[in-house]
């Protein structure tokens, strides 16, 4: 009964917060909007007896979309709330495509024969995670790091405006007789 | 969760608002002492501040988004009941999840959305500068605390609260773990926004995320501030001091007993330390302190290879 | 709570993302779609996880969909700086330098 009615709850969240994304017209409330469908998809993993993944999703997203809020208002560059205007195109189209593969999303789920269940749950399902990941499926985390390794890298030749070399010229050791690099260190920070 | 924990549920809330006003009045009287004041007044601060910001009338800017800054001043104390919610007390827990260390991490990334909407809702632009001020220092320490927080799992081989308490039966993590738990220090200060951390609430930009806030908005806050650091120094408990452990008192009480002592460190040491710009702090963070904190895990994850578990 | 039902929910989260993704102008909220494209698969990666085959290694395949998840954010994100920087704007509309 319980869980009947906190798997109705967090669905309306969920839903709910993700057709918000696209409808207010702050960009703060829009991104926690997400936030919140995040939070209950997180919770609903959980209930799912997957707590761990459950809530490094909720840590995650919570996360994600802090930034997120922050690369909206620095890119927006203005206030739709202060000046209303459309920023979306192919809306009717979209609309269309979008109830489009919902139906047929949900005619397969109903339509579909699905299985019977097959093994169990081990006991501690966590534990059993970490003995997957440094056991038998070792090898997909062991692709999934230099995937991320090299996302960090990438992310960071794209984002960044000057490396190291715009930062201290070709001499990276040069120094002020006063000990500071020279020329000073446009970017500031705690160890020079 | 048994009956009577539905009834003791209630009781965690007003627990942690004591124990926050309680560290806001020794606050009150180490500030007195250093200000050659009387330590009564510096005592009854915290109480006084409370009948005026309850009598206070709210006062908002247009253009405030109310709905978000509202949630957000409310937030902060809720984040930290809900951290104090999985913390166990000996052998009994209210929540006794088997990701609880995962679970404090998830709930104080929560204050970082907290923070960052308190500035933004004001509408004010001092306010919002103390919100970024918050996030940019948030990324500096969140990466060293969750090396830290895999500390003591790593020691207990569990992300179970309880395990990592029992793991502790003959040696305290903190002894073995010093660095982890520095880290861990440094975070719950900083997730508070107080001490060397408090750049977003900063006099040089005029209070901040505070500035705009006045009445029970105001109290929820400085309130939940120092709720945050109660959660945070009673969530050190079962990490590094052995949960309920020790002679004679009941083990809820001993888990009381070394909070206040945690407190009352972080409350002595705050002063020894100035403010610390974020922008220097991200560096900081980054460049030594993530290395140490992953020496400090080699040095656990060899031990606890070579000994088959905690010591 | 079954199997049909979370799924059902996971795909009205999809479709939801889609439109957005479809829909929106600025490169941002066109993240925000995917991601919550990618909410819900990770939703039904859960629910056919439990219902059919709670096996101990089959989690790993939610973590792959959280790295995912991962690359897509900060890769996104570098992008939307550069053409932000280059172009002074943050519209999809503005980037179709590949468009034939």
């Amino acid at each position: 009964m319980i869980t009947a009615i906190l798997f109705w709850v967090l669905t309306a969240l969920a839903v709910a917060g993700g057709i918000a994304v696209f409808v207010v017209n702050s960009m703060a409330r829009a991104t926690y909007a997400l936030a919140v469908s995040f939070v209950a998809v997180g919770a609903m993993i959980v209930m799912l007896h997957l707590d761990y993944i459950g809530v490094i999703t909720i840590l995650m997203m919570l996360m994600e979309m802090a930034v997120m809020a922050v690369f909206m208002v620095m890119f927006m560059g203005m206030n739709p709330a202060l000046m209303p205007m459309d920023m979306t195109h192919n809306k009717r189209r979209s609309v269309i495509l979008a109830v489009l593969v919902f139906v047929v999303l949900a005619a397969a789920i109903v339509f579909i024969p699905w299985p019977n269940r097959t093994g169990s749950p081990a006991d501690d399902l966590t534990k059993s995670l970490g003995d997957a990941i440094m056991g038998s499926k070792m090898l997909v985390m062991l692709t999934i790091s230099p995937v991320l390794f090299a996302t960090i890298i990438a992310a960071l030749v794209l984002a960044n405006p000057k490396g190291r070399y715009d930062r201290y010229g070709d001499a990276l050791d040069r120094r002020d007789v006063d000990g500071h690099p020279d020329p000073d260190d446009p970017i500031p920070g705690g160890l020079g | 969760m048994s009956d009577g924990a539905f009834v003791l549920v209630v009781l965690v809330p007003v627990v942690v608002a004591v124990l926050s006003a309680v560290t806001a009045s020794a606050n009150g009287v180490l500030d007195a002492r250093t200000n050659g004041a009387q330590l009564r007044t510096g005592f009854a601060v915290p109480f006084q501040e409370t009948a005026r910001l309850l009598r206070q009338q709210r006062r908002t800017l247009p253009g405030a988004d109310s709905l978000l800054w509202r949630i957000s001043s409310a937030g902060i104390g809720i984040a930290a009941v809900l951290k104090v919610l999985v913390i166990p007390l000996g052998g009994f827990t209210f929540a006794d999840l088997p990701v609880g260390v995962v679970w404090f991490n998830a709930m104080d990334v929560l204050l970082w959305a907290l923070w960052w909407l308190l500035g933004w809702g004001a509408n004010s632009s001092w306010s919002l500068i103390g919100g970024y001020r918050f996030l940019s220092q948030a990324l500096a320490y969140e990466i060293p605390l969750m090396f830290a927080l895999t500390a003591p799992a790593i020691g207990a081989g569990s992300l179970r609260l309880l395990t990592v308490q029992t793991a502790q039966t003959h040696v305290w993590f903190v002894v073995w773990m010093p660095v982890a738990f520095l880290v861990f220090a440094a975070s719950v200060v900083a997730f508070a926004s107080w001490g060397p951390f408090q750049t977003a609430l900063g006099a040089d930009i005029t209070g901040g995320v505070l500035l705009e806030l006045s009445g029970i908005d105001r109290l929820l806050v400085t309130g939940g501030r120092y709720a945050v650091l109660v959660a945070g120094a009673g969530f050190s408990v079962p990490l590094f001091f052995g949960g309920g452990a020790g002679p004679i008192l009941p083990a809820g009480v001993w888990v009381v007993l070394k909070t206040c002592l945690v407190l009352a460190g972080l409350l002595t040491v705050r002063r020894l330390f100035p403010t610390v710009r974020p922008d220097r702090l991200a560096e900081i963070a980054w460049v030594i302190v993530v290395p140490l904190t992953l020496l400090q895990l080699a040095v656990v994850a060899v031990i606890v290879g070579v000994n088959g578990g905690a010591l | 709570m079954t199997l049909h039902l979370v799924l059902l929910v996971a795909a009205a989260l999809f479709a939801v993302g889609l439109y957005g993704a479809l829909s929106q102008q600025v490169v941002v909220m066109v993240m925000m779609g995917i991601e919550l494209m990618i909410n819900g698969v990770l939703l039904a990666g859960g629910a056919l996880w439990w219902f059919l085959s709670p096996t101990p290694d089959g989690q790993t395949v939610l973590l792959v969909v959280l790295a995912a998840m991962t690359v897509e954010m900060a890769m996104g994100f570098a992008v939307a700086t550069v053409v932000h920087r280059s172009r002074k704007s943050d519209m999809t509309d503005s980037a179709t330098d590949l468009h034939g």
